[in-house]
């Protein structure tokens, strides 16, 4: 393998990184700050793929963009409405809702279960054709997908800093102060899941839009994938103010893909991704749990050996 | 003024863990007013407070708050007019968040989207002085790292802020170490003192309870069984309330707590 194609895969893996980091920032903002588990993720991801690849070829590449976001938004208030106005379980709301957009997403894509956009006009070739003839050329889907996350996270830094934010926060951080306080906790979770299915929509439309394909599986596993990233962005970022746990969701984004293409390149087959991704998930969540164990395990080993001894 | 009028609650009705928490209880709370409230275990007074803040709606009758009818309005609505503070310290504050973000959300000034301003942090650090607490030079600090009593004393600071209508202080003191209580019932009564704040506070300790305000009422089995003010309040001796309850009540006080601290 020469320079060039390492380089190539590298360029690859982060832009892939950074795409499904938009997601890692949605359930940083749902499932860290606001401790709702979206399980609505995987299929608002398609969602949003599907509504961005259409407007696309109907034409509209810009416009695209922000039809997936607007996507996103409505996938997300839904769920929220499910969970703070209908009674419905959180859990079972995203579950309701994954499972109707599956639907939803084969009519988008005029009952196709893929929708090609080989010589749709994208987001992506749109800049590549303003930065023909300069270096920046081959880099142009880096570049719009640098734009998108660091616009995204500046977004959610500077929303997390107002009242509104610090109110979705509270509203995670400690539900009976929120009760007693005058935070309607049923405003905060909808906006926050409103926001945080916004950015997931973008990613699933930034996705399809660079593999040029959107097909009904495109978000299947992201929720754990996600999720797997912003745990893994924990823990190599460790605790800090708000800026720096967003960095550290791109970043664990980042790593996440980069520890998969190397096991890609060790000829792991490229369908073990979602065993990966839930081991890592297991494991990131499990470890600190079976840690405050650990004190007990050992004194009741020592009290076990100290038994034996005596019998023996 | 706070006027209610007839509210009875009853929890699980038509079962067998059927329970009438409160029973056609009626009551008016002038402006100003300090009252300090007592009873045996299960009396009704969390459950009086509950409804005045409107954690549920009660089953009958009216609260009126400054005239207006508050009986139907949501928690967090009335939570605008009506302060709140509970036993257990880690209730009102975000562990999480730090003590200016926390003072952010309870001084609720400007729209949604504003941001706390430069004056808004002096002003935190200002009343955070007024603690005692050493409390404003770590502003920055999550509010999971106070004590018990820091975050109890921070919570009163949130919850009068903006001043209320009506403050409702539920043995707000009662899970602190003797010291640290002592401390924040202190701020507690500069605070409402300062603020000319109406308030009604539970306790379990009876010296607490005819030190503290213009207005004693004793509660049982979901009613108000005695209601002292001014001069009669002030000449009531511990002994005279287990007496008065005895007459009232028709039998012993039976709140452990209380007969252990008296």
């Amino acid at each position: 393998m020469d320079l060039s194609a390492v380089l190539e895969l590298i360029q690859t893996t982060l832009e892939l990184g950074l795409i499904s980091s938009l997601t890692v920032l949605a359930l940083f903002l749902s499932y860290s700050m606001l401790n709702v588990c979206d399980l609505s993720t995987d299929g608002c991801f398609t969602f949003g793929a599907a509504v961005g690849a259409m407007v696309a070829l109907s034409g509209h590449p810009v416009l695209s963009i922000f039809a997936a976001i607007a996507a996103g938004m409505l996938s997300g208030l839904i769920t929220a409405l499910l969970q703070t106005k209908m009674g419905i379980d959180s859990l079972l709301s995203g579950i309701i809702v994954n499972t109707g957009l599956y639907s939803v997403n084969i009519a988008i894509m005029n009952n196709s279960s893929l929708v090609n956009l080989n010589k749709t006009t994208t987001i992506f070739t749109m800049v590549k054709k303003a930065l023909t003839g300069t270096f920046l050329a081959s880099f142009h889907k880096l570049i719009v997908v640098i734009a998108a996350v660091a616009l995204v996270v500046v977004f959610l830094v500077l929303f997390l800093r107002t009242r509104l934010g610090l109110a979705i926060r509270a509203t995670g951080d400690n539900p009976a102060m929120v009760r007693s306080s005058s935070i309607n906790p049923v405003f905060t979770t909808i906006i926050g899941l409103v926001v945080a299915n916004a950015f997931t929509g973008l990613s699933g439309c930034l996705m399809a839009q660079s593999q040029k394909s959107a097909n009904i599986d495109i978000g299947s596993g992201m929720l754990t994938i996600a999720l797997a990233s912003l745990l893994l962005g924990r823990v190599f970022m460790g605790k800090g103010g708000i800026p720096k746990r967003a960095v550290g969701a791109v970043i664990g984004a980042m790593i996440f893909r980069i520890v998969y293409m190397i096991a890609l390149r060790l000829h792991m087959p490229a369908s073990m991704l979602k065993l990966v991704s839930s081991v890592i998930v297991i494991v990131t969540i499990s470890a600190p749990y079976f840690r405050s164990k650990l004190p007990m395990l050992r004194r009741r080993l020592i009290l076990k050996r100290g038994e034996e001894e005596k019998d023996a | 003024m706070l006027e209610i009028s007839h509210i009875s609650k009853t929890f699980n009705p038509g079962t067998i863990n059927e329970k009438k928490a409160i029973r056609d209880l009626s009551l008016i709370v002038k402006d100003g007013d300090f009252i300090t409230m007592i009873g045996s275990n299960g009396a009704g007074k969390s459950t009086l407070f509950n409804a005045i803040a409107g954690s549920f709606i009660t089953d009958s009758g009216s609260i009126k708050l400054d005239g207006e009818d508050i009986t139907l309005m949501p928690e967090h609505i009335r939570a605008r007019r009506i302060g709140r503070l509970f036993q257990d310290p880690m209730l009102g504050t975000a562990p999480g968040m730090s003590i200016e973000e926390n003072l952010a959300l309870a001084a609720g000034h400007g729209g949604w989207l504003s941001s706390v301003s430069k004056k808004e942090k002096n002003d935190f650090r200002e009343k955070l002085a007024l603690l005692g607490m050493g409390l404003e030079d770590r502003m920055k600090q999550p509010v999971g790292l106070l004590s018990g009593g820091q975050r109890q004393a921070l919570t009163l600071m949130m919850a009068t802020y903006n001043p209320p209508r009506i403050l409702l202080l539920d043995e707000h003191t009662a899970a602190l170490d003797p010291g640290t209580a002592d401390k924040v019932l202190k701020i507690t009564r500069e605070i409402t003192e300062n603020g000319k704040i109406t308030c009604l506070m539970v306790t379990h300790n009876m010296h607490q309870a005819l030190e503290f305000g213009n207005r004693i009422i004793m509660m049982d089995d979901g009613n108000i069984v005695f209601d002292a003010e001014g001069a009669k309040k002030a000449e009531l001796t511990t002994d005279m309330l287990l007496l008065k309850f005895r007459e009232s009540a028709g039998k012993q006080l039976d709140n452990d707590r209380i007969l252990l601290s008296t």
